[in-house]
């Protein structure tokens, strides 16, 4: 019964770092650009529900409401200032610009906040735990909640990517920009469109995340973000499917990690598998492979 | 004789390192240099150290390393535990010293090789990441590591203190999350000066030499390296290990400038802000780094006001900078205003002089 426990906790885990990918994987899909600051993006999100609640003592509803509209704007802004100047630069330009953007948000953020950290009240905290078996195999509402999200968020991107005219632009703006361009798509929009979802997306994984793990700081954001990119690479970057998968494989090993081996190396472990994945089978689970042309 | 232009750049960044050094040394023996700036010389050198051996990464080859601090950290747990054992059979601190920043560069290259393997094998943004993750991994074991001295030589544990089982009279030189205890400070300006000037000596040798232009072929464009037989991996490699051994040696001048560091000083952060030097000295500019890097550290203790935002400075130098050299409109946009700025220049020149010839014959 443990280890249906530490399963459930896993994939309930999982489902935040998939939520997580799948902003990353968008972005990577079409911008062809790792997006670092997208960690950091998150905990903005967790930081604005957290003043929505406790200082203006809105419902929970309206919180997640209003950081997902916060972290949409954040994240188009951020596209446009930062990352459009370079979208024909070299990739090291725009690597180490985004990673200024993620320092940016952190110092932002510890400036605005402070470094103690916040204890973030969980957003779920009204609904009743699930308990089978006797008691000995207790799911709580966060781990339900936060799959139920995670199930939701990927069918309705899959519809919106398979069926809107939105979603056909972004994927063929992914293919082949110039084409695309050539085909009367609006390929700033398109990107910005991106921009929009990952960070909305992210402001809910954020909530999710720090109702789980209820220690908000400023470099909350920073570790949750860089395993969602092991997840992302993991399942096939630009695969929307790979990216849930990859994300619910990486929370389970990591929860499995943290109990049965040593809770101090469940990192280390979690980044191994990046590495044996980069190495082995680097295109992910579902990915596709792409020759390189010269 | 006549040198070649890239001989003259470096020898002038190494005549203004050491004019640097004499000045300061001049300043400091005559007592004009106050307690703080004295306890930053050591700490500028190795950061200089550092800025030159990530724009190796950066600039000379190509790829970013987000994992430097890990070799800072590597080479400075090193020098810690070899300074720290061989204080009862070497008596003269310098030579300890001296074996100590071999053993971290050493140790600190060795780490570099293990981790090179996997990483060079990919590139652009996934070594970037992967290499950060390899600088977590390192700061994640080496909290759990416990290392003492006593007579009977080095003792080992990744439990606690206890576990090493020291006899009386042996002491503990790496305890686990509180880090390195116990050192003798032993690093010296003189020395870290010297270590900067043979940083500097190598990576020109390094750029200027057959290796060094195949590694920068492989830069500017892999492909075509690789078609006219440049053999990939093994430049990569040669970069890399010379790079974090380099950083070892940073590492090792940096920490037995204290008597404790913890492995938490080696993180995400200090690789983020030896990035900030190499950007902002400019990429592949081994004299950018060698000014920015001392600038960048004195600053923010002269503008104490400014200290809560430093960070966020820094972030903001790493964007505009980028944005500047990269983006087309802003280069042409500046390129259009140094132009200006050199036309007026000209004109006031030419007028001052054509003024001083009217007064000399009026």
């Amino acid at each position: 019964m443990t280890f249906l426990n530490h399963l459930i906790n896993g994939i309930s885990l999982g489902s935040v770092f998939a939520i997580i990918a799948l902003g990353y994987t968008m972005v990577y899909g079409i911008a062809k650009m790792l997006n670092f600051a997208h960690g950091d993006v998150i905990m903005i999100g967790a930081y604005v529900s957290f003043c929505v609640t406790s200082y203006l003592n809105l419902p929970v509803i309206a919180a997640v409401v209003i950081s997902m509209l916060v972290c949409t704007v954040l994240g188009i802004v951020i596209e446009r200032l930062a990352y459009k100047p370079l979208r024909d630069a070299s990739s090291l330009a725009v690597l180490i610009t985004a990673i200024g953007v993620s320092y940016f948000l952190q110092n932002a953020a510890l400036i605005l906040w402070g470094s103690n950290p916040k204890i973030f009240s969980s957003v779920v905290a009204g609904l009743p735990t699930l308990s089978l078996a006797d008691g000995r195999l207790v799911i709580s509402s966060e781990a339900i909640i936060t799959i139920l999200a995670c199930i939701i968020i990927m069918i309705a991107l899959s519809l919106f990517t398979a069926k809107t005219k939105a979603g056909k632009a972004m994927r063929a703006v992914s293919e082949d920009k110039g084409a695309a361009r050539l085909m009367g798509i609006n390929v700033n929009f398109t990107i910005s469109i991106t921009f929009a979802i990952g960070s909305a997306l992210a402001a809910v994984a954020g909530v999710l995340l720090c109702s789980a793990y209820p220690t908000l700081s400023p470099t909350t954001g920073a570790m949750p973000g860089i395993k969602a990119f092991t997840a992302a690479v993991f399942g096939g970057i630009g695969s929307i499917p790979g990216a849930m998968l990859g994300g619910i494989l990486i929370g389970i090993i990591e929860i499995f990690a943290k109990a049965y081996i040593s809770t101090k190396i469940s990192d280390a472990i979690v980044f191994a598998v990046l590495i044996i994945v980069l190495l082995v089978k680097p295109e992910g689970l579902l990915g596709r492979k792409v020759r390189e042309k010269v | 004789m006549k040198l070649k232009k890239n001989t003259k750049s470096s020898f002038a960044t190494i005549l203004l390192v050491t004019a640097a050094f004499i000045i300061v040394t001049a300043l400091n023996s005559a007592g004009a240099l106050s307690n703080l700036f004295q306890g930053l010389l050591v700490p500028i050198c190795a950061y200089m150290i550092m800025a030159l051996s990530l724009n190796l990464t950066v600039g000379v080859l190509g790829e970013l390393s987000l994992g430097h601090a890990g070799f800072m950290s590597v080479g400075a747990f090193t020098g810690a535990v070899v300074s720290m054992s061989l204080t009862g059979t070497v008596s003269s601190s310098l030579l300890r010293l001296v074996i100590a920043l071999i053993a971290g560069a050493v140790v600190a290259g060795i780490f570099g090789f293990l981790i090179g393997l996997p990483v060079l094998r990919l590139k652009g943004d996934y070594l970037a990441i992967v290499t950060l993750a390899f600088g977590e991994i390192i700061r994640s074991l080496i909290t759990c590591i416990y290392v003492g001295v006593d007579s009977r030589g080095l003792h080992f544990s990744l439990k606690s203190a206890e576990a090493l089982g020291l006899e009386a009279g042996g002491r503990a030189i790496i305890k686990g999350p509180m880090g390195a205890v116990g050192l003798q400070k032993i690093s010296t300006f003189t020395i870290g000066f010297v270590m900067v000037i043979i940083t500097l000596a190598l990576i020109f040798t390094l750029v200027d030499s057959r290796a060094g232009r195949a590694i920068m072929a492989i830069r500017d464009n892999r492909i075509a390296a690789e078609s006219v037989g440049i053999p990939i991996t093994k430049y990569k490699m040669m970069t890399f290990i010379t790079s974090a051994a380099l950083a070892g040696m940073a590492g090792v001048l940096y920490g037995l400038n204290y008597s404790t560091f913890t492995a938490v000083k080696f993180n995400y952060n200090t690789s983020i802000l030896v990035l900030v030097f190499v950007v902002l000295g400019g990429i592949g500019n081994m004299r950018g780094s060698v000014i920015a890097a001392p600038l960048l550290l004195i600053l923010p203790e002269l503008l104490r006001g400014l200290n809560d935002y430093r960070m966020l400075i820094y972030a903001v130098v790493l964007i505009v900078v980028m944005i500047m050299t990269n983006n087309a409109t802003a280069r042409a946009a500046i390129a259009k205003l140094t132009d200006r700025i050199a036309v007026f220049f000209m004109k006031r020149k030419t007028t001052e002089n054509s003024a001083t010839e009217d007064t000399s014959n009026g």
